[in-house]
């Protein structure tokens, strides 16, 4: 049955149903409900929550969580998350699988609490030092604030890695349906954590590589699975691109946005399609080429001031003019908006 | 002090050779005389004594102790500088029945690992930090640590400590002994052979009381660092006795149990904790069964504790309730705080493109502030309800319907400010048949479970929809549901 449920409420949901029993975490908005959720139903099916003493200290518990072989997870938002790069690092580097939220909000700095799409640079190109990457799931509705998370805690068992629900603040915040199924969640062995007794007692958990052909080796290592990463698992979504001839790119909050501005776009006799990447790392590059095939032209649209569009322009590699539009500050852009700035662009006037 | 060298060292819980170790693997990597040989020593030979070697966990620090594992035959997590505490919490969370060993040096535990150290201790974790204190850092090359007495060189502070410039050398055991929830710390010295002894208690004891689970320990070793100091090995002992001891007096700081009862948190099943229920609906099937509904894009807003938020949330059940695809945004954050709040309602046949409702079907203004920002916005054919018994003289709405219904009044009369919101929502579904009245009926009655609450709602939503079937004289420039389709 459907239940009525916010973004944000439905992440913890979705944790508890994927096994995840172990929550750390420090509040703030736009995300703290999930902290808030996470402290109130955790424990009842016998699992952790703690609030941690920050961001830096909650990282670390993840990390301490996952080298003992759980299902970890913590949330936050941009001055969380900034804190949390050094942590995220060691996490990859020393290939422990968690998952991490970020409902992001308006930054630099303190910025505001209003949403924004602007820690794609740091979620998806790395963010804390060294060679790693995030696997990143970017959902657009309650229902994928669930089954986002349930796939990001199989993502991250799969590949030994952080795995990150990129999420704004509207998708945090709203509220709809929800409809969750009980499985049994498939959890993996992990041979290789330290869980304090004899069949593991061999193990080591660390990201120190002393010497120079160790550390290459080891990067390598990191680099091949991360290959694999990307061939198995980009992740896209369409709307009318069969015969679109601009293509409107955007994830989370604004895809819906823009999933609006197609239909009122066509409705003006202008044939607009939607891309919508749901993976961000690996991004879904070929999916968005054959996206674009009738296209002459892609219009990008973000909350921030030009972040995906660069992966977007790695993908379409110069073969038409890919033009961008963005709000920040916690400003959004209605369909209409988005439409006129199509249009705008397209020269074409109504 | 030769026979406290790792190398020659007889217990199970080393490595007989450190293949960890790149080259060497006879000999540690610490310097001749180091502290640090000797504290693995009396940890590894307690874990070995209190038969723990199986269960245990060491979390090593960033710092020279950073290869702890190359020599301790046990589970092994290495951890960022000064996040051992952290690290270890979780550790010992995750397998309450593992012991789980913090092993610090001062710049890791007392500067940049401050906050993690203080809260695992605050905490009561039941785990047991070893902290090794030799004054100085000694892994990146000798610069100033937060212990670096007064008047110490250091390659950062070539003057000598200045308490004027660094402050005070800083005293974890003391410190931490403020606190509530430790159960045992004590600091000891590695400078000669009856300390060690007493040390070697300590260490044990620390190890015996987690095993016991009785909560957070500590030992505080003071710790000879002759390289960095550049002394003899002798000499460096020698000065942990003569001078380091002075400034960090030697002794038990805590050894009592905090007294509380621990609260325990009931047990549910997962699918009750979560409400998962009934069976799921195919899209086909919601699609029959919401024939009958109409789809309308809502906004509402008001004063923030008008029930702005909860009027969008209960329509939005109600959508939902009625098989339609339904969104509910809110705006959120100060805005909430400083006194306006309004929330965006989709109610849809079809999936919900954006949630964002900028030109409303229906809006519902329960002050005069939100009606004159948002009714410019409302759909050609749009319907307004206002609350208040008439339009403010300067305003005028043309193509649109507009029904005062003086909610907040009539909330009064029935005896509560609290319903004006369900009365605007009798009038709303009066004016728009969007949803039908039973739904509301039983959104509302599972929502409450006050009696005379109930009773005001159910009141409330009869006397909104009474209110515009009887009294208002609907703007007639389109018919009452006049916001199209
Ligand atoms: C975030 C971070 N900052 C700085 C360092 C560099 N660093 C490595 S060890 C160390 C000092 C360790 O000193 P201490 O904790 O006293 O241990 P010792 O080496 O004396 O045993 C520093 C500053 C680091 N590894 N990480």
């Amino acid at each position: 049955m459907r239940q009525l449920c916010k973004g944000n409420v439905a992440v913890v949901k979705a944790a508890i149903m994927a096994g995840c029993r172990s929550f750390y975490g420090y509040p703030i908005t736009p995300a703290s409900e999930i902290a808030e959720y996470a402290a109130l139903l955790i424990p009842q099916v016998g699992g952790t929550f703690l609030q941690a003493e920050s961001e830096v200290s909650a990282i670390n518990m993840v990390y301490g969580a996952a080298a003992a072989g759980q299902r970890v997870m913590t949330a936050s938002s941009g001055p969380g998350i900034s804190l949390m790069q050094e942590g995220i690092s060691y996490l990859a580097g020393a290939e422990l699988p968690c998952v991490i939220a970020d409902v992001m909000r308006a930054g630099p700095g303190l910025g505001n609490i209003a949403p924004e799409q602007s820690d794609y640079f740091c979620m998806t190109k790395g963010g804390g030092h060294g060679c790693y990457r995030n696997i990143v799931l970017a959902p657009s509705s309650v229902q994928e604030m669930a089954s986002l998370t349930m796939l990001a805690f199989e993502l991250a068992d799969k590949y030994r890695n952080p795995a990150v629900l990129l999420a704004d603040g509207f998708v945090g915040q709203m509220m709809e349906p929800l409809d969750l199924e009980l499985v049994e969640p498939v959890v993996p062995q992990k041979p290789w954590a330290v869980k304090g007794d004899l069949e593991t007692r061999k193990n080591l958990i660390s990201s120190i590589h002393l010497t120079p052909d160790l550390m290459e080796a080891h990067i390598r290592h990191l680099e091949e699975k991360y290959s694999e990463c990307e061939r198995n698992e980009c992740r896209s979504e369409t709307y009318r691109t069969e015969d679109a001839e601009v293509l409107l790119v955007g994830y989370g909050i604004v895809s819906r946005i823009l999933r609006s501005t197609v239909d009122l776009a066509r409705q003006h006799g202008v044939k607009a399609g939607l891309f919508r990447p749901i993976s961000l790392w690996p991004f879904p590059s070929k999916a968005l080429a054959t996206a674009a095939k009738s296209a002459v032209k892609v219009m990008v649209v973000e909350l921030s001031t030009g972040q995906m569009v660069e992966d977007v322009k790695l993908s379409i590699n110069g073969s038409m003019p890919v033009e961008f539009y963005g709000r920040v500050g916690g400003n959004v852009p209605s369909a209409e908006e988005c439409q006129a700035e199509l249009f705008a662009r397209m020269e074409v006037l109504v | 002090m030769s026979e406290y060298n790792v190398s020659q060292c007889r217990t199970p819980v080393f490595f007989d050779r450190f293949e960890r170790k790149d080259e060497n693997q006879h000999q540690t990597h610490y310097c001749p005389g180091c502290g640090h040989g000797v504290a693995h020593k009396l940890i590894a030979e307690a874990l070995g004594e209190l038969g723990l070697q199986d269960r245990t966990v060491m979390v090593s620090p960033v710092g020279c102790s950073v290869f702890a594992y190359y020599y301790f035959d046990t589970g092994n997590v290495q951890a960022a500088h000064g996040r051992a505490p952290a690290v270890a919490t979780a550790v010992k969370r995750s397998n309450p029945g593992s012991i789980v060993i913090s092993y610090q040096g001062d710049g890791d535990l007392a500067a940049i690992g401050t906050a993690e150290i203080v809260h695992a201790a605050n905490r009561g974790e039941n785990i047991t930090v070893f902290f090794v204190n030799n004054s100085i850092y000694g892994m990146t090359g000798g610069q100033m640590a937060p212990t670096t007495l007064i008047g110490q060189t250091s390659t950062t502070s070539p003057w000598g400590r200045r308490p004027n410039n660094e402050g005070f050398p800083i005293k974890m055991a003391e410190m931490l002994s403020a606190l509530e929830a430790p159960v045992y710390i004590e600091r000891v010295a590695l400078s000669d052979a009856k300390h060690i002894m007493q040390a070697r208690r300590a260490v044990k004891k620390a190890l015996q009381l987690q095993k016991e689970g009785a909560g957070f320990t500590m030992v505080e070793i003071l710790s000879p660092c002759p390289t960095i100091l550049k002394m003899e090995p002798t000499v460096a002992r020698h000065w942990v006795a003569d001078t380091l001891i002075k400034q960090f007096p030697l002794g038990v700081y805590r050894d009592r149990k905090p007294e509380f009862e621990p609260v325990l948190v009931p047990q549910k099943g997962v699918a009750e904790l979560l409400g998962i229920s009934g069976k799921r609906l195919s899209d086909e099937e919601r699609h029959a069964r919401r024939q009958h509904t109409r789809a309308k894009t809502i906004k509402v807003s008001g004063f923030g504790g008008q029930g702005i938020l909860l009027l969008g949330q209960l329509i939005a059940e109600m959508g939902m309730r009625e098989h339609m695809e339904v969104s509910w945004l809110p705006s959120y954050g100060p805005e909430m705080r400083s006194g306006s709040a309004h929330c965006d309602v989709t109610l849809s046949h079809d999936r919900v493109g954006t949630p964002l409702v900028s030109t409303p079907d229906v809006l519902v203004a329960m002050n005069e502030p939100s009606l004159r920002k948002f009714a410019p916005h409302v759909r050609p054919g749009g319907v307004i309800l206002y609350n208040s018994r008439q339009l403010p003289e300067d305003l005028k709405f043309e193509g649109l319907t507009v029904a005062c219904v003086p909610a907040s009044e009539i909330a009064d009369q029935i005896g509560s400010a609290k319903v004006s919101n369900v009365v605007m929502m009798g009038a709303l579904l009066e004016a728009t048949d969007c949803l039908p009245f039973t739904t509301a009926q039983a959104v509302l009655s599972g929502l409450v479970k006050n009696r005379k609450l109930a009773e005001m709602n159910e009141k409330a939503l009869e006397a909104g929809r009474n209110y515009l079937d009887t009294e208002v004289l609907v703007g007639a420039v389109a018919g009452p549901d006049g916001c199209g389709e």
